[in-house]
């Protein structure tokens, strides 16, 4: 009697503690939401004005703003490519060739993960400088692609760790050229491992500022237009597009989830 | 089929390992290796009158670096990293446990419910705390409703915030090694050592915290080390007054415009990031599992 009343105290106490924790988490984005549909007009958008969903409409007025969405997808969308097709080819090879200096592209592989982000994007910025690289769409690209193929990398190789090179043998004797058998077998094999890491990949070429920040010249990015607005105070419109991505990010998050999940199970 | 015909193979695999490893090798050699070679000579460079980086070498930057001023910013840098990581941990791991314990099916939902916050934008949910705290934030209209206070109270500006802040921002990354590290822990273990009579804490210090000590090493690792560099996070909750390494940096490549002490503040940082690496490495540490 006395362990049952224990326990379910302990677990009072656990729900509590996670309630706590999920509130602390959703607390400031449970502020954009509901201020992305505040009636205010006046700066700093502050102030409760009564219920409107006029910003979401207004929202696609503002061209600036969209045009920085634009190209954060755009950023995204190119650099996860790049980063993906690198970072797979790149992982295959280290594992399955000997060659020299191997070591010390697998060390410079985990610079960008570790090093503090302000430092790529420094160290970015003052490269793109010196050898005249104008700032804008080309440099934040080449900045996403480099901060995000080690995370393709270790997806990968994760993926690489449980593989049977012997069906790689079994195609080849069967006739089947190296290039045929990249796609019809590795490519499928390390299509989970690959595909986690285009998606992280994405997500953190999306919700990137600081490296974006050092390298963007006049190409402004969605998070860079709200840090810019951020001083004047984030008008609601940039709520109602936060918003709008949040629930776009919910159902990825749901499909990418249940996805990974499902085959988990069937393994 | 690379040990049998190793011999011979090795010029059929020349290309084909080119293709591969070679785009890899060109992006961290061009994009990695060269732009954090060329800081650290960037670092012992002078400027002139205009601000223009000058290939002369000097030692002023780093005479510079040790003035009382950046060494106030040092401390208390390292002081906001080293307690938003503790309370990352205090926070994370109870919370990881719970998690990853959880049995039924909410589990997946649990696990989920961090990762969206984790994937919208980290400047707008900074901008949402800025607004619940402020002067004229929801907190401070809560608490003049209910009259607890007359005045608004300032919770914005300070260092306590700031720390608010980075904890908020950087909790999942303490959140999911953890998680993984708990998960893999067998049951039947806490089982035994309760069963031959270790009370829960004993069970907590003997068994499982040294089982998943990776954890802990790698989510503090994913904590500390950009702590010491998110300016936007000080600049937007501390207002000035809780600036961290990562805010000098910012200032000598926007305002200040002078790159070569720019370059050499982020060697402390390059410094910071080796010897931590090193000793994490050191006690076993792995490098893998600090890709989130």
């Amino acid at each position: 009697m006395k362990r049952q009343r224990k326990a379910k105290c302990k677990k009072g106490i656990s729900i509590i503690f996670v309630t706590l924790v999920y509130l602390f988490l959703f607390l400031p984005i449970s502020v954009v939401v509901v201020n992305s549909t505040n009636a205010t007009t006046t700066k700093p958008y502050l102030s409760w004005k009564g219920f409107t969903f006029d910003w979401y409409i207004k929202l696609f007025e503002n061209d600036e703003l969209l045009g920085a969405f634009g190209n954060t997808m755009i950023i995204a969308i190119v650099s996860t490519i790049l980063a993906t097709a690198i970072g797979t080819l790149g992982a295959i090879g280290m594992y399955k060739y000997k060659f020299k200096g191997k070591g010390i592209i697998d060390a410079l592989a985990y610079i960008p993960v570790v090093i503090p982000e302000i430092v790529l994007g420094i160290s970015l910025l003052t490269i793109f400088a010196k050898v005249n690289i104008p700032r804008g769409m080309l440099t934040l690209i080449l900045a996403h692609v480099t901060f995000s193929v080690p995370f393709v990398i270790f997806n990968v190789r994760a993926r690489l760790a449980g593989y049977d090179n012997s069906i790689e043998e079994a195609s080849m004797d069967l006739g089947a050229n190296r290039i045929v058998t990249f796609f019809e077998i590795t490519l499928p094999v390390l299509a989970p491992g690959i595909a986690g890491g285009a998606l992280l990949a994405f997500t953190l070429s999306i919700d990137d500022i600081i490296i974006s920040y050092f390298v963007y010249g006049q190409t402004k990015t969605y998070p860079l237009k709200v840090m810019e607005s951020i001083k004047s105070g984030v008008a609601p419109d940039v709520n109602a597009l936060s918003t709008l991505i949040l629930i776009a990010t919910i159902g990825l998050v749901i499909l990418t989830q249940s996805g990974l999940f499902k085959k988990k199970k069937e393994n | 089929m690379e040990k049998a015909h190793s011999k011979h193979n090795w010029k059929s695999n020349t290309l084909p390992a080119l293709v591969t490893v070679g785009p890899l090798t060109l992006i961290l050699v061009l994009l990695v290796a060269i732009p954090l070679i060329y800081v650290v000579v960037m670092s012992f460079c002078s400027i002139d009158q205009y601000y223009n980086v000058e290939f002369k070498f000097t030692l002023d930057n780093y005479k510079r670096l040790i003035s009382p001023d950046y060494m106030k910013i040092y401390g208390q840098s390292l002081l906001i990293a080293l307690v938003t990581t503790l309370l990352c941990i205090l926070i994370g791991y109870p919370f990881a446990y719970i998690i990853a314990r959880t049995k039924s099916k909410k589990k997946r939902l649990l696990y989920m419910l961090v990762i969206i916050p984790f994937w919208t934008n980290s400047l707008i949910r900074i901008y949402g705390w800025r607004t619940f705290l402020g002067n004229n934030g929801w907190l401070n209209s809560i608490l003049q409703t209910l009259h607890i206070t007359n005045e608004p109270i300032t919770f914005l500006y300070k260092q306590g915030t700031t720390v608010l802040g980075m904890v908020y921002c950087l909790l999942p990354f303490m959140i999911f090694p953890l998680y993984t590290a708990l998960e893999k822990l067998d049951g039947s273990l806490l089982e035994a050592s309760s069963d031959l009579g270790a009370k829960p804490l004993v069970t907590l210090r003997e068994i499982i915290i040294p089982l998943t000590s990776g954890g802990i090493f790698s989510g503090s690792i994913m904590v500390f080390i950009p702590c010491l560099g998110y300016f936007f996070v000080s600049d937007i909750l501390g207002g000035g007054n809780s600036d961290v390494i990562g805010n000098l940096i910012e200032r000598q490549f926007q305002s200040g415009n002078n790159w070569p002490l720019g370059a050499a503040l982020s060697i402390i940082l390059i410094a910071v990031t080796l010897i931590l690496v090193r000793i994490y490495k050191k006690m076993g540490g792995d490098m893998e599992s600090l890709g989130v």
